[in-house]
């Protein structure tokens, strides 16, 4: 693993993502961007699906970025980068390029999940070199959290609000990693913003295997998830300690789990603070809360099992 | 320099060897009905090794486009052939390429908008993307499909102009026809079309760009207007590349339209792609009868040639306007475009519309000739015929 020493030097070279972006306080975002960047040893070109990371870094004339870096729509981050990825395996081939560059995509939940998904599975289907981050805060943040079938079941949004007769959110949400490992790509990674060296780990072994990589980090969101900014590591963390996200990858087919609990904690603990979820704290809803309980352990004895 | 092979070619073939012959870096497209058949046959090319060509066999029109966005701005030649539904989908990113000032160029195999589902030939598709800020070209055969689709590598590349160009050729009725073709040696389309070499190309690791930002109200008016410029400075380019493809190839382009015995016509048609032959014929058969009539077909329709229509149509006594698509709830788009271009003249010709060949219906010598003896009648009513249609 990278040790902490490795990852404060890799913010002493130049950086490929720079502060001055709008980005808000507690967000994890730009702690995901860095770390998963600054594991790049060589040129990057990355696209980005539109979203709070695109609109907050790179209001014109401002850029955040100091890699080549295109945003093209919503639902193409992966069809983007796999024609800039085309386009450099043509150009080199003629000659016209020398230099070895590595390509990534960034883009939310929404842009992954929902509207990017047709377009990430054929661009992994065909093979591109590529790593692809989704960076899942399990809603719609940019446009005003509305729900995505990221959002976990029981999570109030603006468009699945917690009422007078529901408690928000009533569906599981969709194990996307999953869906990408069953396109049996050379790397999967599931990884968050509380775990900075296993991210960069795994960062580094996405991008550096050939052909697609993909990367599923938990970050966080103060507004959507309505935690104090400064807890947003600590909120994270919780996630991974209650296995509601797990951490692991899927390494040339086989599973990892790359980060074990010492004690597996009850999901109330990464449920409860979180005002996303107060409604499941009312009278009456406790038995969501075992539903959720009960989805976690399942999910969990099922990842364990693909281990052994 | 002379055309070394005279060969007869279906629109399909020709498009892809012109294509070939400009070997892009990369090609990303999905099949569709009546497209398919162009990637085919260039697939073919490179699976024999005739072309050093990416092709990205995408999951949909709108990765085709997003993905040669992508490559377009990493700084390769880029191409793209699609139709109908496939043109509508991939519309968003349309949009996103012309702003993106990507030099793409794109076949439109012409085909009729659903629905009700249709894959016969209507230029619905096409005028769909006319606001989208890339350059429109028409073609009447096969021999102008692929003389455009060369002529549009240039044009788009051209410095000061950056803008996608789509080449149309109607679907089927070009496409699938077999016509006598003749198409340029490899080596002269090699030395015309020259090398791409893009401004600010995202594989420059070197010089970092970031590349589709966002835009307050503080700035995107004017990047809008960046592109109004460039569609301002393509008249001038295009006839700049004419000559040039001119000298290459003996052929005879010499403006943004064509006219056919139209100086001194009293009556004439516009009318864009195949129809414009047909169109020919009968216009020779009238005037064997003395009847002094004309044909005007844009090669360009966007950026419109208003200016230059205007003088070529101001005199006449009346034309028919034959468009190929429907605005639902206003004129046909050709219609609107020459009755804009006529707006301010004093005296000016009586102007008709017609609607046509909708879902690929025939349109037949005996309509057009209808359509003249209409444009002779003097109390003819203003309103909008639709042509070969049960009513």
């Amino acid at each position: 693993m990278a040790s902490l020493e490795t990852l404060a030097k890799r913010e002493e070279k130049k950086r490929k993502f720079e502060s001055g972006h709008s980005l808000c306080a507690g967000c994890g975002l730009p702690i995901a961007v860095r770390t998963i960047l600054n594991s790049i040893d060589g040129p990057v070109v990355a696209s980005n699906a539109t979203g709070c990371l695109e609109v907050a870094t790179t209001r014109f004339p401002t850029s955040a970025w100091n890699i080549n870096w295109i945003h093209n729509a919503f639902e193409n981050a992966a069809a983007t980068i796999s024609g800039v990825e085309s386009a450099y395996r043509s150009m080199k081939s003629k000659g016209k390029i020398d230099e070895d560059i590595d390509f990534i995509a960034f883009a939310g939940d929404g842009g992954t999940y929902d509207i990017g998904l047709q377009s990430l599975s054929g661009a992994l289907e065909r093979g591109h070199d590529f790593t692809y981050v989704t960076l899942d805060n399990g809603a719609y943040m940019n446009t005003g959290i509305q729900r995505s079938s990221a959002t976990p079941k029981g999570a109030s949004t603006t468009t699945a609000p917690a009422g007078e007769e529901k408690y928000g959110k009533q569906e599981k949400r969709k194990n996307l990693t999953e869906i990408v490992a069953a396109h049996e790509i050379p790397y999967v990674g599931q990884a968050s913003i509380s775990h900075l060296q296993d991210l960069a780990d795994k960062s580094e072994k996405a991008i550096n295997k050939d052909g697609p990589a993909f990367l599923n980090v938990l970050s966080t969101c103060q507004l959507g998830w309505r935690i104090p900014p400064k807890d947003a590591v600590k909120v994270a963390r919780k996630g991974v300690d209650t296995c509601f996200w797990p951490l692991y990858e899927v390494d040339e087919g086989e599973y990892n789990i790359t980060y074990e609990p010492k004690e597996k904690l009850p999901v109330e603990e990464w449920l409860e603070p979180q005002k996303r979820f107060a409604a499941l704290f009312k009278t009456g809803n406790e038995e969501v809360i075992d539903e959720i309980q009960e989805d976690v352990d399942k999910d969990w004895e099922k990842l364990q099992a693909k281990v052994s | 320099m002379s055309k070394d092979n005279k060969d007869v070619l279906t629109g399909h073939q020709v498009v892809a060897n012109a294509m070939r012959q400009v070997d892009p870096d990369v090609v990303a497209a999905y099949p569709i009905t009546p497209q398919s058949e162009i990637v085919e046959y260039f697939s073919q090319y490179v699976a024999d090794g005739k072309v050093d060509s990416e092709v990205i066999t995408v999951e949909s029109e709108h990765s085709a486009m997003s993905a040669c966005v992508g490559s377009a701005a990493a700084g390769a030649r880029t191409m793209t052939a699609t139709a109908s539904q496939g043109l509508a989908l991939m519309m968003e990113i349309v949009y996103i390429a012309a702003s993106m000032r990507t030099p793409i160029v794109m076949t439109v195999a012409n085909r009729a908008l659903s629905g009700p589902i249709n894959i016969h030939c209507d230029h619905s598709d096409s005028m769909a993307a006319r606001d989208s800020g890339v350059i429109q070209l028409y073609g009447e055969d096969a021999q102008e499909a692929y003389e455009f689709t060369l002529m549009a590598q240039r044009l788009a590349e051209s410095e000061d102009v950056l803008l996608p160009v789509m080449v149309t050729l109607d679907g089927f009725t070009l496409t699938h026809t077999a016509q006598v073709a003749e198409l340029l040696p490899d080596e002269a389309v090699s030395e015309f079309v020259g090398e791409y070499d893009a401004r600010y190309p995202l594989l420059d690791v070197e010089n970092p760009t970031t590349q589709g930002p966002f835009d307050m109200p503080d700035y995107y008016f004017e990047h809008k207007l960046q592109q109004v410029e460039a569609m301002e400075n393509v008249p001038a380019r295009f006839l700049q590349v004419q000559e040039e493809f001119n000298d290459l190839s003996g052929s005879n382009y010499d403006g943004l339209f064509e006219t056919y015995k139209l100086d001194d016509a009293d009556y004439a048609v516009v009318v864009l792609g195949s129809t414009a032959g047909t169109a020919k014929v009968v216009v020779d058969e009238l005037r064997e009868k003395g009847k002094k009539v004309g044909l005007l077909k844009p090669w360009l329709f966007r950026p419109f040639p208003g200016e230059g229509i205007k003088d070529a149509l101001v005199d006449k006594e009346a034309v028919g306007i034959l468009d190929r698509s429907l605005s639902f709830g206003s004129s046909g788009p050709l219609y609107l475009e020459i009755s804009s271009a006529l707006a301010e003249e004093d005296r000016k010709p009586r102007l008709y519309n017609y609607t046509y060949g909708l879902g690929g219906r025939d349109i037949k010598e005996d309509q057009i000739a209808d359509v003249f003896e209409d444009l002779a009648n003097p109390d003819l009513e203003d309103k909008m015929r639709y042509i070969g249609a049960r009513q």
